[in-house]
């Protein structure tokens, strides 16, 4: 299958590859483009000397010193709103903040400044900045270590989201994201920070270095923000999703044999639509599966675009397989993450229907 | 039995409420020319009693007296005085836009004229200030922005250069050095301390000014921001401009009773001075104390000005509602434009004659801008910038849902 993977209009210079996990390769990504423009500065909680606790930032510090990559105190909002300052100076900042379930002290600075600098300034002041958040659940991380936060953004104007699935894609978004003249939010499924993880908690965990997706260049390449990936071809039903539902989604497809076509939408808004309606026009069924809570998550968006634009190409439903409408649990983790077979069971459900 | 007494809530209250007179004892002021002046590398804790004092400068003849008294020559002298009666000029002038629908909203700075248009002399063409909406002194003293320009903001016209985005006075001025000021309170503090940073960063030699009203010290973003520039020594400015009033609410209510605002940099680690904001060679010389320490890697001043809000909040306020009526009269730190006027009067480079025909000057020089910015249109006749303009610049390049909901409106 991963063989199949189409990533369209990738931009790449000529480059070596190898199997790094996401983690080394959004850090092959920062170091990338730290080395290319002076301007890049990374910055946040624990992210400095200690080289953060998910060890993306491991080593900046000591190669490009103390000015280009430090520790911040604990502060949420001032990390944006030095960042804000940062970005309207004509530097390209890349804030981290530990856990997305973290951002909301933040959520002035994003919302009512980031977001709109360019615009209420009529292009005066602009806002090159990129916010990094590991985001998503699967870890036992309960209330504050699991939340999938992304409808919160792409309900706000001017913000960017971005949320990969992979290494290659972790790489190559990040640093289209940086080289953005947008803010552009960058969510980080840590459950995938160091395998894939199709949802199947009491196998062994895979490690990057066994999938395609794992090896990635070790110089500079983009992958275009606003570009879906067909992660898996299929005929009979298309699933739009991200992140680690990716291979939940791709899991689900193998073990109800049903011929899936599964959408990674990658810039999730905004979005690919193109490649969206072109899959459910030839399909006419869609799935759509994500972690985050269902009531006005980002499904629903997802649900009406469709509804939208293929109203009569639409065979059954549209279905949404997601996190309940709780806070993230912690002893029933596996009864709220939306596994294999509640995807599977949508997909049955959408095949049934007509 | 009880063995303590029942708690009480404790909600401050402003002395002077309509009706009856504010006692200004609260003030603490100290003498013009009686507080100490260190030197600019001292340290944090040595500027405490600063914190707790009043800096001045001009005495009640007139005079500038003691350590703080500027080297400023007499040029420099009027240039201010008239930016500070442009100021209060072009404020009455837009207030009565406003009653004339011409304008929807607009917000006066006047009694505060000093605290900006000193500051702003004080400072390089290149350091950039973050300012609150109350610091269009910082315009008015410098011409790389015309009033005609300024005028068509306020009145969203045709020739509005934030085309019609935002409410009037929200100016946006880079060529002037002159932040993009946002309606939410408190939020251009760290980013004042950001724009620092980035320029310690990059080896620069310009520093930031950042501004915010006693109220909004209240605002987390206050607080982030002194943490972040003492902990990285942001070469900035942090200005409060204690006016003693937040709409209705009085400067206790914001956190200001038995205390000062500059007193919070001191305890933050910030070198933190508290000065008359109504005594123009007081701003100025603090103001260059201030940036003399950025400048030389010395760290962030915190900076307490200490003013009046003489007129209502804006257009939308009547504090004879909630204060009273001839407050700013009682005021002892009086009115900048007539402490500055007496001041060049004593050194025989300004006369009353003079003032009047400047004035007259000035009063010309607003009528003639509005009037050029009124042939650009303004609300009261429809012309404001294109409906195409309203899905511009959310982003850099205009995505796709955009470009169709812009194809939906019809423009």
């Amino acid at each position: 299958m991963l063989t199949e993977v189409k990533n369209p209009a990738v931009e790449t210079a000529e480059t070596t590859s190898k199997p790094m996990t996401m983690i080394q390769a959004l850090r092959s990504a920062l170091d990338v483009v730290m080395a290319r423009d002076p301007d890049v500065v990374v910055f946040g909680q624990d992210v400095g000397y200690f080289g953060g606790v998910f060890r993306v930032t491991e080593g900046l510090q000591a190669k490009y010193g103390k000015t280009r990559c430090f520790d911040a105190p604990i502060s949420e909002g001032g990390i944006v709103g030095v960042a804000v300052g940062m970005g309207a100076y004509g530097l390209r900042p890349v804030a981290e903040i530990q856990f997305a379930d973290y951002f909301y002290p933040a959520s002035d600075q994003l919302v009512s400044e980031a977001a709109r600098l360019r615009y209420r300034s009529a292009g005066d002041f602009t806002c090159p900045i990129t916010v990094r958040m590991p985001c998503g659940g699967g870890i036992y991380g309960g209330q504050t270590h699991s939340q999938s936060p992304e409808a919160l953004f792409t309900h706000v104007s001017g913000l960017r989201t971005v949320l990969p699935s992979n290494p290659y894609d972790a790489k190559g978004l990040l640093i289209a994201a940086i080289e953005c003249n947008d803010p552009v939010i960058f969510l980080e499924p840590k459950r995938l920070y160091n395998g894939p993880f199709d949802g199947h908690h009491d196998r062994p965990v895979v490690p990057w270095s066994k999938h395609a997706l794992g090896m990635v260049p070790e110089g500079y390449y983009r992958v275009p923000l606003e570009s879906a990936a067909v992660f898996r071809p299929g005929s009979q039903l298309t699933v739009l999703t991200y992140g680690t539902m990716t291979w939940v989604a791709e899991c689900a497809a193998r073990e109800t044999g049903i011929d899936a076509e599964i959408i990674d939408l990658r810039s999730i808004w905004p979005l690919d639509l193109d490649t969206i309606v072109a899959s459910v026009k030839k399909t006419g069924r869609c799935v759509i599966v994500h972690e985050a809570t269902k009531t006005s998550g980002f499904g629903a968006e997802l649900s009406a675009l469709v509804q939208e634009h293929c109203f009569y190409q639409l065979e059954a439903p549209i279905e949404r397989v997601t996190g309940w409408d709780t806070p993230y649990p912690h002893a029933q983790e596996w009864a709220y993450f939306p596994g294999p077979d509640r995807v599977g069971a949508a997909f049955q459900r959408a095949m049934e229907k007509s | 039995m009880r063995e303590h007494p029942a708690l009480r809530l404790h909600v401050p209250e402003p002395t002077g409420r309509p009706g009856c007179a504010t006692d200004f004892s609260f003030l603490q002021i100290s003498g013009a020319g009686t507080v100490r002046k260190p030197p600019v590398d001292t340290s944090h804790f040595e500027t405490a009693d600063l914190a707790y004092a009043l800096i001045g400068v001009l005495d009640r003849d007139g005079q500038a007296v003691g350590p703080w008294a500027p080297q400023i020559d007499g040029t420099q002298l009027r240039r201010g005085l008239r930016a500070m009666m442009k100021t209060r000029i072009f404020d009455a002038r837009m207030t009565i836009a406003q009653r004339q629908r011409k304008t929807s909203f607009y917000m006066q700075c006047l009694g505060e004229e000093a605290i900006a248009v000193a500051q702003g002399m004080a400072l390089a063409k290149g350091d950039m200030h973050f300012p609150t909406y109350r610091q269009q002194g910082l315009l008015l003293s410098r011409d790389d922005v015309s009033m005609v320009e300024l005028i068509c903001q306020l009145m969203s016209n045709e020739a509005d250069p934030m085309k019609g985005r935002q409410l009037p006075v929200m100016y946006s001025f880079k060529r002037a050095d002159f932040f993009s000021i946002s309606g939410n309170l408190a939020t251009q503090y760290p980013q004042a301390v950001g724009w620092a940073m980035a320029s310690a960063i990059k080896g620069d030699t310009r520093i930031a000014s950042a501004w915010i009203g006693d109220g909004a010290t209240a605002e987390s973003d206050f607080h982030t921001a002194l943490t972040f520039a003492h902990v990285y020594r942001a070469p900035v400015i942090l200005n409060v401009v204690n006016n003693q009033w937040a709409i209705s609410s009085f400067q206790a209510i914001a956190g200001g009773e038995s205390t000062t605002f500059a007193a919070r940099g001191v305890g933050c680690g910030i070198a933190s001075l508290r000065v008359d904001g109504n005594d123009f060679l007081a701003v100025y010389a603090a103001s260059q104390w201030a940036a003399e320490r950025a400048r030389s890697n010395q760290g962030p001043t915190l900076i307490e000005w200490v003013t009046y809000r003489a007129g209502a909040h804006s257009t939308s306020d009547d504090p004879s509602k909630y204060r009273p009526a001839d407050d700013w009269e009682r005021f002892p730190l009086g009115d900048p434009i007539e402490r500055l006027k007496a001041h060049l009067i004593v050194l025989g480079i300004w006369s009353e004659q003079e003032h009047g025909q400047v004035h007259k000057e000035l009063e010309a020089e607003v009528a003639a801008a509005q009037k050029e910015a009124e042939g650009h249109g303004s609300l009261l006749d429809g012309h404001i910038p294109s409906a195409a303009t309203i899905f511009e610049d959310v982003y850099e390049t205009m995505p796709e849902h955009l470009r169709r909901q812009r194809q939906e409106l019809g423009v």
